[in-house]
């Protein structure tokens, strides 16, 4: 059982499980830190962009250049824990020469195929590597099957592997890898926090031999409820002042928790004149597909679409004309727009999208704010072409992913033997060297990985499941050995089949041939494969011997030696040796004889 | 031997009050507790006292499930719940939990406040009932204990209804509800893997129908319905108000829209507004087309149709009027029935299967005199049936049964005489046992499962290396010794079974003496021993050893010369217990003498 490491990214992994004999990947994440590598991408040429000295448009090799590491055309399946780790699938799916089945739930697909990507979204620009084309990122969705929570899909017969809820988005799942004896969990982006996804699953994650466990919080200082609070008063702040609120964000996710909290906070604060206007090509798709998922979504939202109404209260923003969206700036915004206002867009590394306008447009003013809540990028970063900025920026990154305390519950809770986990999280952050508490301890400590590394799991296999046919086991006689365990030897013909095993009752020993042929002597040779028990136990003398003498042998005498007795028939000239561990009959080439003796001592001892 | 057992308390020959109790592997299921609209005495609900007589259901029953939210399948509910006395989990999909208990309410109210029925379940039971209902998701393994496992597969026929597999170890029935093989204008069709159960308990309300094209039917009704308010006449369409409605609703919406028709298309009942709200928040249950498209229009939210007013059916001229309840029993339907059966020009379109006993029954089956209230009704308007009910024709039902593989099929949800043609035709055609039950009649079925054991990895894998050899054609014996601990059983090689239990292996060895007559010296007959067992076994391994012993594989066999006679060897030949088949053909083969030696 092995582990090959493809990311270094803690919350972007790709790892790729040999377990049994099938190759199994774990999410396929894109590192997209990079694009901050690349200068924003203006809506219309922007001189100042372009001539900042100090930023050189880099060519990017966003991802996955460690792939000799395995050939990928032996990944039989990939299974994807939620849409934010599913950036690379094409490049998998369609350039490696995988012919296998990607796993996913339908949220995941959905909301996935929403989600931006600066390599599918911005093919046209020529200086961005061109990573895949639309065609192809189809091509690579219509690999994937959509699985349910719970749902036990089982892998060429050897191995079964179970979606379950991971409390973090629409869809997100963590995973088991399992056979009959052996067990590994996959955990990836889970959340304990009740936001709007089914709350995770922990009690199935119990009796793990390795629990590989990534996609922790980004940001493990913020307590994301205190990030939504402040998010709030700095809104409230700004547009009472006059000013206009940017929040640079995914189309999906964070925003749905966003726009349920504003939807509460506005009246409350007197802001219900204030437009909120969510722009992005998906946004009307990112709303709607949120209201149809009804079985994927906490019991409280569950509970609303039983009424039937929807389960998140966006609809009634929408409805009320508080929320608008828009796919673009184009268009009926232009009319539509009203200041002071609150602008959801993307992209949150400021590099392309609407957002990008916006940020030319409100940066000059220090009435407006710009607040920044996706935990993916470092805002430093993605506002430095924009400098100097009078614009205020706030940064609340909301992660709703397990924080290291939640972890060590977590692990006291499900208690695998083993934790796996990529080395940031074995380690104080850099930033922090001195915060040993930001870091995983658990006890046997967790095996840690590198970008690159290929890990030996380590637990031996040591049973596999057998089936025993009904006739066969009904053949079998138990004899208790000790109380409360039996044995039965057990004697059959073995089938093998899609790596199920089967035993058979043994053929019935075929009717000697009375056939005419002269045999050959060699023919009778006996089959040395032929196994014969094992025996155990010991012989009582006196009782050996009386049996002796009830089956007709006399003149027996008894000699006693070191390590036991010698029993001589004297008549037959044949003697037997009795030690605690052996016996042994020495006599004249008599079959017969040396068979009854045989059968006499086998009485004695139990065969295995 | 173990078996498993089934028996229907309702839907047993017939249609109405589906309930069938299963057991499987000491396990007890009770599949659907619907009501019969047949009737309105006790024989509506299945009669629960067959299954215990004084024990409480909840210990007998491990669990209840419920297919869809049609009353036949679920209207018995909480009455067997709450007032019969049931705790256990009742499990549904989410839709069908969602909707159940608004047509149950629906119900109370026409058989309470309508009917005026006393001893009925009130509004409270409907909540109690549904508080002790667990949710699952298609295809999610539900385990119901340590044991019993279900899980749900896909069944059209209404918005969330589903065909549930009962797993208990390696033995499984699948129960199939109401179900439909070809995708309508509002959902998909069914689907199930090839799990091949032990039993597949199939309704077959179809049994003898093969229905002809959606597309003509859906052409046929539209034509009708035109051709009626073309020429100024009122047309009733008695539905339920989910499932067929929505599919006739996207059926006339369209049609409305396409041909710019301006007459007025009805739909009784707040209920059905709300359940088309349903639809648009379980689009993922809808068919593949709505689903891709439901972003840009949502299929359930439409143009033409409109809330119905009592009054309205008094108003001149044309109109479509959608009315539930679908068998003209009860109802709006009925009222509107009844007020516009005495003009011709008038139309009524029954879009689904009718129960014996209703009046949709009586004038599908021709009867135009009815006697209702004490009064005649004369029924003059044209009297139309489409059968536009989501179930499985036989061809349908055929292809599931080849889908699952079933051994055995069970017949319920269905009449008589149609599911014997049924019974035949699958027994013939696909080979497989057919029983069709009455109610209260158990049919049982002897299983043999197989019991399955931990085979320590290293046993498994010599015997599998050694399958792959050339020589293995034959049959190879796996030899192992099965350590029974309590529940948990592991075969191991006995080599491993007495080391796990401290026990020592007792070695059994033999040694026979033969005598040979040689005159040579010892060495010499040895080496006489070694050629001539050596040109007899070529494919054992024989060897001549330094010391002048001569092996055949660890058989030993050393030559000593007796004293007393130089012209007699004895051969000492040993062997183990292990090796006793060889040990035994050596001595009998070295009696018979050494062949003469070349001189």
């Amino acid at each position: 059982m092995k582990l090959y490491c493809l990311s270094g990214h803690p919350t972007l992994p790709c790892n790729v499980l040999k377990f049994k004999s099938t190759t199994i990947m774990l999410d396929c994440g894109l590192d997209m830190t990079s694009t901050l590598n690349f200068l924003p991408l203006p809506l219309v040429q922007s001189p100042r962009l372009s001539n900042l000295p100090g930023w050189s448009l880099k060519d990017g090799n966003a991802f996955l250049d460690k792939t000799e590491l395995i050939d990928l055309s032996t990944v039989d399946v990939i299974l994807i824990s939620n849409y934010h780790c599913m950036m690379a699938l094409p490049y998998i799916t369609e350039h490696t020469g995988f012919t296998g089945t990607v796993y996913a739930t339908e949220p995941t697909v959905q909301i996935g195929r929403l989600l931006p990507s600066p390599l599918k979204d911005a093919v046209e620009v020529s200086t961005w590597r061109r990573c895949y084309t639309m065609q192809e990122v189809n091509s690579a969705l219509s690999k994937i099957q959509l699985v349910g929570y719970s749902q036990k899909i089982e892998l060429f017969g050897a191995v079964q592997v179970t979606p379950l809820s991971s409390g973090y988005a629409l869809g997100s799942s963590n995973w088991i890898i399992q056979s009959h004896y052996e067990k590994v969990s996959y955990v990836s982006g889970s959340s304990l926090l009740t936001t709007h996804p089914q709350p995770m699953d922990q009690a199935s994650l119990k009796n793990s031999d390795v629990l590989v466990l990534t996609g922790l919080t980004q940001i493990p200082t913020a307590n994301p409820d205190g990030m939504v609070g402040e998010f709030c008063s700095n809104l409230a702040l700004t547009v009472r002042n006059g000013g206009n609120v940017l929040v640079p964000c995914y189309p999906s996710g964070v925003i749905y928790d966003l726009l349920e909290c504003l939807y509460q906070y506005i009246d409350s604060a007197g802001l219900s004149s204030v437009p909120l206007y969510f722009i992005s090509p998906v946004a009307n798709s990112s709303l709607e597909f949120s209201q149809i998922f009804a079985e994927w979504l906490c019991h409280n939202k569950q509970s609303k679409v039983y009424l039937p109404e929807p389960p998140f209260p966006h609809a009634e923003l929408i409805q009320t004309n508080k929320l608008k969206h828009y796919p673009s700036i184009h268009g009926d915004f232009s009319n539509d727009f009203r200041q002071p206002c609150v602008v959801f867009t993307g992209h949150p590394s400021l590099r392309f999208g609407d957002v990008v306008h916006f940020m030319e447009l409100w940066g000059k003013s220090s009435l407006n704010t710009v607040i920044f809540t996706e935990p993916d990028f470092s805002y430093l970063e993605a506002l430095a072409p924009y400098q100097p900025l009078a614009m205020k920026c706030i940064y609340c990154p909301i992660d709703t992913r397990l924080n290291f305390i939640q972890v060590s519950k977590l692990l006291k809770e499900v208690q695998p033997l083993h934790v796996v986990c990529p080395e940031q999280y074995t380690q104080p952050p850099p930033a922090q060297s001195h915060r040993m508490d930001l870091m995983i301890d658990c006890q046997p400590p967790a095996m840690s990985y590198r970008r690159a590394e290929v890990l030996a799991l380590p637990f031996k296999r040591r049973y596999e499941k057998i089936e025993i046919m009904p006739e066969l086991a009904d053949s079998l006689v138990p004899m208790e050995i000790k109380p409360g365990i039996s044995l039965a030897t057990v004697s059959a013909v073995l089938h093998t089949k899609d790596n199920k095993h089967l035993l058979q009752p043994p053929p019935r020993p075929a009717q000697p041939t009375s056939g005419k042929k002269r045999k050959r002597v060699s023919d009778d040779v006996p089959d040395c494969k032929v196994l014969k028990p094992l025996l155990s136990g010991s012989i009582p003398v006196e009782q050996f011997v009386q049996t002796l003498e009830k089956h007709g042998f006399s003149d027996i005498k008894v000699e006693d030696t070191a390590k036991g007795h010698i029993v001589l028939l004297q008549e037959a000239e044949t003697l037997i040796q009795i030690e605690e561990d052996s016996t042994h009959i020495i006599c004249d080439n008599d079959e017969m004889l040396r068979v009854r003796l045989r059968d006499l001592v086998l009485k004695f001892l139990q065969k295995f | 031997m173990p078996e498993i057992r089934v028996t229907p308390l309702g839907a047993g020959q017939d249609v109405g009050r589906s309930c069938i109790l299963v057991s499987i592997a000491g396990k007890n299921v009770m599949l659907d507790c619907g009501m019969h609209m047949g009737f309105n005495d006790d024989r509506r609900f299945p009669d629960f006292s067959y299954i215990t007589q004084n024990g409480r259901l909840t210990d007998f029953l491990d669990c209840v499930i419920i297919s869809h939210f049609h009353l036949d399948h679920c209207g018995a509910l909480p009455y067997f719940s709450e007032m019969v006395g049931y705790d256990g989990p009742i499990y549904m999909t989410h839709p069908t939990q969602a909707i159940c208990p608004i047509l149950l309410e629906d119900y109370r109210k026409i058989a309470v406040d309508k009917k005026g029925e006393a001893n009925f379940f009130t509004s409270q039971m409907i909540k109690d009932c549904m508080k002790k209902v667990v949710a699952v998701h298609l295809h999610q393994t539900v385990q119901v204990d340590d044991e019993l496992e279900i899980k749900a597969y896909y069944a059209g026929h209404v918005l969330g209804a589903a065909m549930f597999q009962i797993k208990v170890g390696s033995e499984s029935v699948v129960y199939t509800g109401d179900y439909n093989m070809t995708p309508d204008r509002h959902l998909g069709a069914a689907w199930i893997d090839k799990c091949r159960p032990n039993l597949l308990i199939t309704e077959s309300t179809y049994a003898t129908t093969i229905r002809d094209s959606k597309r003509c039917r859906e052409r046929d009704f539209l034509k009708k319905v035109h051709e009626t308010v073309e020429r100024g006449g009122k047309v009733l369409i008695p539905v339920f108000a989910l499932g067929r409605a929505q599919e006739l609703c996207i059926l006339l919406e369209t049609f409305w829209e396409r041909m710019n028709l301006k007459v007025p298309i009805y739909f009784s009942t707040g209920l059905t507004e709300k359940a088309n709200h349903y639809y648009k928040l379980f689009i993922p249950w809808t068919n593949q087309k709505i689903r891709k498209t439901f972003v840009q229009r949502n299929m359930f939210e439409f143009k033409h149709i409109k809330a119905f007013d009592r009054a309205f059916a008094d108003n001149p001229g044309p109109m479509v009027v959608f009315a539930t309840p679908g068998m003209l029993h009860a109802g709006q339907s009925l009222q509107i029935f009844r007020k516009w059966a005495g003009n011709e020009k008038n139309m009524v379109i029954m879009p689904g299967y009718c129960v014996q006993g209703t009046v949709g029954h009586k004038i599908l089956s021709g009867q135009r005199k009815l006697e209702m209230e004490g009064r005649q009704l004369e029924v003059k308007m044209q009297v139309e049936y489409m059968s536009f009910s989501a179930h499985a024709d036989a061809k349908g039902i055929m292809q599931l049964v080849g889908q699952a593989e079933p051994e055995s099929v069970l017949l319920v949800h269905g009449e008589a005489k149609k599911m014997e043609f049924l019974k035949q035709k699958i027994e013939q055609e696909l080979r497989v046992n057919c029983y069709m039950p009455a109610n209260g009649e158990t049919v049982t079925l002897p299983t043999s499962p197989s019991i399955p054991v931990g085979i320590s990895l290293g046993l498994l894998k010599r015997e599998m290396a050694q399958g792959l050899l050339p020589e293995a054609k034959k049959p190879r014996l796996l030899h192992g010794t099965l350590i029974m601990k309590d529940s948990n059983f592991r075969l191991v090689s006995s080599e491993q079974a007495l080391k796990e239990l401290g026990l020592a292996e007792h070695q059994l060895r033999f040694t026979c003496r033969v005598h040979l007559h040689d005159t040579r010296k010892e060495q010499e007959t040895a080496l006489r021993v070694y050629s001539h067992l050596k040109s007899v076994l070529k494919d054992h391994c024989v060897q001549h050893l330094p010391d002048g012993s001569v092996t055949v594989e660890s058989v030993l066999l050393q030559a000593a010369a007796p004293s007393e006679d130089p012209g007699t060897k004895v051969l000492l030949v040993s062997w183990t217990y292990q090796d006793e088949e060889l040990g035994s053909f050596l001595t009998s083969l070295l009696k018979k003498g050494l062949p003469q030696a070349p001189s």
